[in-house]
């Protein structure tokens, strides 16, 4: 039996561009992973840029929207499947200002909430918020937390933080309502570099507890 | 034969600027580059530079560079004096700076920001191939301060010699934006759509390179909840909680949770760059 293709509804968006809602988040990810294929195959009309997000990949510069609105309609999308090659490992000491209460909402120790972060595999679903500004998901429904009442205006570069179903790292420092459990050396965005991002949508990322 | 410009006055915010960094949406980095673009392509024309050379952005009180080397240089944009050493020169025309000699453009008359073209462009080093300045991603060369030097390239050609430079001026009636509806028009109510295309908005103080704000009547929602972070393009018409809607310029957020109840083309983009804060606002809705 196949499993029947995701559900795709595309939205145009001004005069170039489709906004493609998927059924759930784990769709848009398979649809941005197939839209990526599809690219590097050629098989894509030109596009200037491709924007995962929650629920929706975001088509942006196309010269004819109905065209391929129209053909997505026919796309089967594969599910995302357990990618090859190695993740992103991220070093994290687990020292958070958050991490108290993050240990309370989960109902474990500290010590646990690092075990059970670093135990889990993420996947990059999108970015945004700033550059190379990574929403991991991964993170099983149980361990969801909200986001703080009330936001630090100054989050450290490196702090590793949750909120709703993501993790992710700030990679400057700017103002964040996530709940902070640790922090990272490792440098998530660097302009001069080739890639800038550490992280970009698709990549798998494993956090490591470190002293 | 490159050289080194001074800045002698900084004016209110006054940036490098030139087509963005289209392609890393999807990292988090927006497009950026000059908000009005066909004043930034035309002063680029009046100097011979290519288009993508970057230019000097101002806002409202314009600048004032002093170059080490004689340049060819045009300002366009919002209508204001230019001067050379204090003496009267011509706007929307290729001048030229002696070394050592001042250009000052002045406040703007009629709209907000003015494009500086130099001969061989700003040559500060591009970040992810642009050198613009991203406001809210914070990439690119910092805005201008006063005692600043920034690099200037060697000139690539003869001026273009165009002489008549068009300026449609400020609108008689105010900035009238075209919206084609959508994506999420259907989070409001057909009251909300009478109510954009009333023509009671203002364009905001608040405004800057991020957005067009506007004042004036809220756009009441149709349905309640939160909409997922979604990819925001250029021109994206979005309404935050209090219902007035804010029009995405050039250093808008890639993704956004507020919807979009539509989008203004490009085309119309310039003359949003333009407005100045209490300019009457008029949103035409478009069938898609």
């Amino acid at each position: 039996m196949s499993a029947p293709a995701p559900r795709l509804r595309a939205l145009p968006v001004g005069r170039h561009a489709l906004l493609v809602e998927a059924a759930t988040g784990d769709d848009a990810q398979a649809l941005h992973a197939e839209l990526l294929r599809r690219r590097a195959a050629g098989t894509l009309p030109p596009v200037r840029e491709i924007v995962p997000a929650a629920r929706t990949v975001l088509l942006d510069g196309l010269a004819e929207p109905r065209a391929l609105a129209a053909d997505l309609a026919r796309w089967s999308v594969p599910p995302l499947t357990a990618t090859e090659g190695a993740p992103v490992v991220l070093p994290v000491r687990y020292d958070g200002a958050d991490l108290a209460e993050v240990a309370a909402l989960w109902g474990v120790s500290e010590e646990e909430v690092a075990r059970i972060h670093s135990g889990l595999e993420f996947r990059v679903a999108f970015c945004g918020f700033a550059p190379g500004f990574g929403y991991l998901t991964g993170l099983p429904e149980r361990l969801h937390v909200p986001r703080r009442a009330t936001p630090r205006t100054a989050v450290p570069a490196g702090s590793v933080g949750l909120a709703g179903p993501y993790t992710g790292v700030y990679p400057r420092s700017s103002p964040g309502g996530w709940q902070l459990v640790g922090r990272t050396d490792a440098v998530l965005w660097d302009a001069g570099r080739e890639p800038a991002a550490l992280l970009s949508p698709g990549t798998r990322v494993r956090f490591e507890v470190v002293a | 034969m490159s050289g080194t410009l001074t800045v002698v006055r900084a004016g209110a915010l006054t940036t490098v600027q030139d087509l963005g960094r289209p392609g890393h949406a999807h990292l988090g980095v927006g497009l950026s580059g000059a908000l009005d673009r066909p004043a930034h392509r035309l002063a680029n024309r009046l100097v011979g530079n290519p288009a993508p050379c970057a230019t000097l952005e101002t806002t409202v009180n314009g600048c004032a560079v002093r170059p080490d080397r004689a340049v060819t240089a045009a300002v366009t944009g919002t209508p204001c004096a230019v001067r050379v050493d204090g003496r009267p020169v011509a706007w929307g025309a290729a001048v030229r700076v002696p070394a050592g000699a001042v250009l000052d453009v002045g406040a703007a008359v009629g709209g907000v920001r003015a494009y500086v073209a130099l001969g061989g462009g700003v040559a500060v080093p591009p970040v992810l191939g642009s050198r613009s300045r991203d406001l809210l991603s914070g990439l690119g060369p910092e805005p201008l301060t006063d005692g600043a030097k920034l690099p200037l390239g060697a000139p690539c050609g003869p001026s273009g010699g165009a002489d008549v430079v068009p300026w449609a001026g400020p609108p008689a009636r105010g900035l009238v934006l075209p919206v084609v509806l959508g994506p999420r028009d259907d989070w409001f109510t057909a009251e909300a759509l009478r109510v954009l295309s009333g023509g009671g908005h203002r364009v905001s103080p608040a405004s800057n390179r991020i957005g067009l704000r506007t004042e004036g009547p809220a756009l009441a929602r149709a349905r309640e909840g939160e909409l997922p972070s979604e990819g925001m393009v250029l021109g994206a018409v979005q309404v935050p909680p209090d219902g007035r809607p804010v029009v995405f310029l050039a250093d808008h957020p890639t993704t956004g949770g507020y919807p979009v109840i539509g989008v203004v083309p490009e085309p119309s983009l310039a003359a949003a760059a333009q407005a100045a804060p209490g300019t009457p606002v008029r949103f035409v809705p478009v069938r898609k």
